[in-house]
């Protein structure tokens, strides 16, 4: 397992990129006389990719660039850990995510998953934010049924079956959150998901032939802190309340009630600006997303 | 717009039985008919005369193209199809063969007949000695179930056009499809575990020849898993050295037929049979010289029974030129115009790394019509750190914003977004005179944007629209 600041740095530049250097002219005027030091007061939020290697397919490490950016740009100090089966389970983890993988890559990891299934079990009852797409979506499920009939047993953190069909399920998904409201992301999966009686759905989509299982129009799932979803797309950069919902619960949890929000006030204006200048974008792609043919 | 056709239902539905009907001596005239008239009313459908000569003779294909004394070769995989494909039969011309290709963007078989009948004579003979045919993964297994080829290139296995064929192992399924039909070479990549891995699959008598990389090149060309893996590989302290890992390329000490050794700029140098070979290139990227080892693997197989002496063999590479869209120059008012097809994450990544953005305005147009892929999740697994210091001038394309929000969050600065093509070339283009550009853009894109710089200057016919 490898261990850093930020995904797309070195580690060496870690404290440019904090304080905003690496950004160019539009994000440099962050805290320009920012010291390491004072990069390292920050609050550290720690970000587990789970199965990076094996479950990170349709663009999910656009999740993790979401998260750390924002949890920057709020004044936190990210660390992300790659998680890949056998590695040691880092000592602190307060926001895990989850991807999609091949049908080999799932073979590769399932061994883990079982043995990890407890302990992730547990950061879920605790109110340890999630997200698992995809794959790992139906993972966390209580069983994945083949086309032959066999039963691929998941860790039962969601309370959701999946059950395999032939054909898949693909193209561009709107669905609507009570919490997060418009949600738009791309499935693209041939398993058919059926939520139990405590399981809520992420959203609900207005059209049979996609979503969970295309026909009860819901999509996704939710249980404490834990969402699993079929939307690719990535999800978090053009859906940041579901960002800010998975990082404010994480911060909450490690810092206490009300940290994002405490956080949020306390941003410098160049943060603020950058921070509404990605939200801008992100509410024009999706408005152009929801739009496109299927 | 060619590509369309290739949508996985109607492949299923239209496919024509095999059996010949009693009017089929019609279908080449009707073929023939068919093709003046779409030209006349300007409907440019590449795929239209195909259709019509498929429906009245299903068995047009396999007889005609069964004729030719050196067979058919057939080219496929996820990225470089197209350059290679120009590259084989620009070289196997320039050793003295007569060669039949389909024409850029047609890799569906329909594609393949429609360019068939706009070269055959009435009496139905084609005037060649060898087939070269580029194919796309779904439509090579179709193909090969009406053709056997005589050889077959395929070049590699990547994540890009998931939303159609579902998963990338499905897709390494289907050429292997293609790697059991093949009766006299199949060349593999050996530098790709799900391409070399379809050796096991070739039948007894076929021979299999590989392509390769010498150590030194191995981290330009990543593998699809290596890809996936490598925010984690860059991430870590030891740096990138996890990125060449040899557990991911089992094949690469299979000894191969032309490594390609070092890179140079125009110029390229190859191991070929243990030999090493020098020689200038007009092609761009460095991904375009590796798919010249496959090329030369290729023409060295066709011509296996009187091998070309190297000099000649390298006089052949020397003279292809770059295809459509692949590195494609356009002059502009005295400047350049780089036009460069990106379709999928490792091409753009290659692509990225293979041309320096210093000196030049860049600009990114990205669609998501069917041809270019309705899901833009691949944008995410694009590293466009190297753009920062540069920054975009331009971002435009039905998906402007999928793309602006992807260099917002990689910190890379972007002057304009502008969903209009037409609109955002015009102003691209105008922004600074005389100084160099880049586009890097979608299929559809590099289209519409060649069509448009097309009523502005002069752009060469280089293979589209036939």
């Amino acid at each position: 397992m490898s261990m850093v600041a930020n995904p797309r740095e070195e580690s060496g530049k870690m404290a440019d990129t904090l304080t905003g250097k690496a950004g160019g002219p539009r994000t440099g005027e962050a805290g320009e006389n920012r010291t390491m030091a004072s990069v390292m007061d920050r609050p550290a939020l720690h970000i587990l990719s789970l199965y990076h290697r094996d479950m990170n397919i349709y663009g999910d490490s656009g999740n993790i660039l979401s998260v750390t950016r924002r949890a920057e740009l709020y004044g936190f100090r990210p660390v992300v850990h790659y998680y890949n089966p056998g590695d040691p389970w880092p000592d602190q983890v307060d926001l895990i995510l989850g991807g999609g993988g091949q049908d080999h890559g799932q073979e590769r990891i399932i061994q883990d998953l079982h043995r990890r299934g407890p302990l992730l079990g547990n950061l879920a009852e605790q109110g340890v934010p999630m997200l698992m797409i995809c794959g790992l979506y139906q993972l966390f499920g209580h069983y994945f049924e083949t086309s032959d009939h066999e039963r691929l047993e998941g860790i039962g953190i969601l309370d959701v079956h999946t059950v395999a069909r032939s054909d898949r399920m693909i193209g561009n998904l709107v669905e609507q959150s009570p919490d997060f409201g418009q949600v738009v992301g791309y499935e693209n999966h041939s398993g058919l998901t059926y939520l139990g009686e405590g399981a809520q759905p992420l959203g609900t989509v207005n059209q049979e032939g996609r979503g969970n299982n295309g026909r009860d129009h819901t999509e996704g799932a939710r249980r404490k802190k834990v969402i699993g979803t079929y939307m690719h797309g990535s999800l978090l950069p053009k859906n940041p309340a579901i960002a800010d919902f998975l990082i404010g619960a994480a911060a909450d949890r490690r810092y206490g009630q009300d940290t994002l929000k405490r956080m949020r006030q306390s941003m410098d204006q160049a943060n603020r600006q950058e921070l509404g200048r990605l939200d801008s974008l992100a509410g024009q792609a999706s408005r152009i997303a929801a739009s496109r043919p299927r | 717009m060619a590509r369309q056709e290739t949508s996985g239902k109607g492949r299923q539905e239209r496919r024509p039985s095999p059996m010949r009907h009693w009017y089929s001596f019609l279908a080449l005239p009707a073929g023939k008919t068919v093709r003046a008239v779409s030209r006349l009313t300007h409907h440019g459908g590449s795929a239209l005369p195909g259709r019509v000569v498929e429906r009245i003779d299903p068995t047009f294909l396999a007889r005609t193209l069964s004729r030719l004394p050196r067979g058919v070769v057939l080219v496929s995989g996820t990225n470089g199809k197209t350059t290679t494909t120009r590259m084989v039969a620009s070289m196997l011309e320039s050793l003295g063969l007569k060669v039949f290709t389909n024409p850029t963007g047609s890799n569906f078989t329909r594609g393949v007949v429609s360019a068939l009948v706009s070269t055959l004579g009435l009496g139905g003979r084609l005037d060649a000695d060898v087939a070269v045919l580029e194919l796309d993964e779904a439509y090579a297994v179709h193909f090969v179930r009406q053709v056997k080829p005589r050889y077959a290139l395929l070049l590699n296995v990547m994540r890009d056009q998931l939303d159609r064929f579902g998963e990338i192992d499905t897709t390494a399924r289907l050429l292997a499809q293609v790697a059991k039909v093949t009766t006299g070479t199949v060349v593999l990549n050996r530098e790709d575990p799900r391409i070399s891995a379809l050796a096991a699959q070739t039948p007894a008598k076929t021979r299999v020849a590989y392509f390769g990389l010498s150590d030194d090149l191995l981290t330009y060309f990543p593998t699809d898993d290596d890809m996936h893996a490598r925010v984690e590989a860059e991430g870590s302290m030891n740096d990138k050295g996890s990125e060449a890992s040899p557990a991911v390329r089992p094949g690469h000490h299979l000894p191969a037929d032309v490594v390609l050794e070092k890179v140079m700029d125009h110029r390229a140098a190859f191991r070929v049979d243990g030999r090493r070979l020098e020689t200038d290139v007009r092609l761009e990227g460095v991904y375009n010289l590796y798919n010249a080892a496959a090329a030369l693997t290729l023409v060295r197989s066709v011509l296996a029974d009187h091998e070309p002496d190297d000099q000649r063999l390298m006089q052949a590479l020397a003279q292809v030129t770059p295809a459509f869209g692949r590195g494609e120059v356009i002059t502009y008012q005295g400047a350049s115009v780089e036009l460069v097809l990106v379709k999928n994450p490792m091409g753009f990544r290659l692509a990225l790394s293979s041309f320096d953005p210093d000196g030049r305005d860049t600009m990114i147009a990205i669609r998501d019509d069917y041809a270019d892929g309705r899901d833009m999740s691949w944008l995410w697994d694009v590293d466009f750190t190297s753009l920062r210091k540069s920054g975009v001038a331009m971002v435009s394309g039905t998906r402007a914003y999928d793309m602006a929000l992807r260099l917002a969050y990689e910190q890379v600065p972007v002057d304009r977004v502008e969903t209009d093509l037409d609109q955002a070339l015009a102003t691209f283009l105008d922004a600074h005179p005389g100084r160099p550009k880049r586009i890097y853009c979608t299929y559809t894109s590099m289209l519409r944007l060649r069509a448009e710089l097309g009523r502005v200057t002069t752009v060469s016919d280089a293979g589209v629209g036939a």
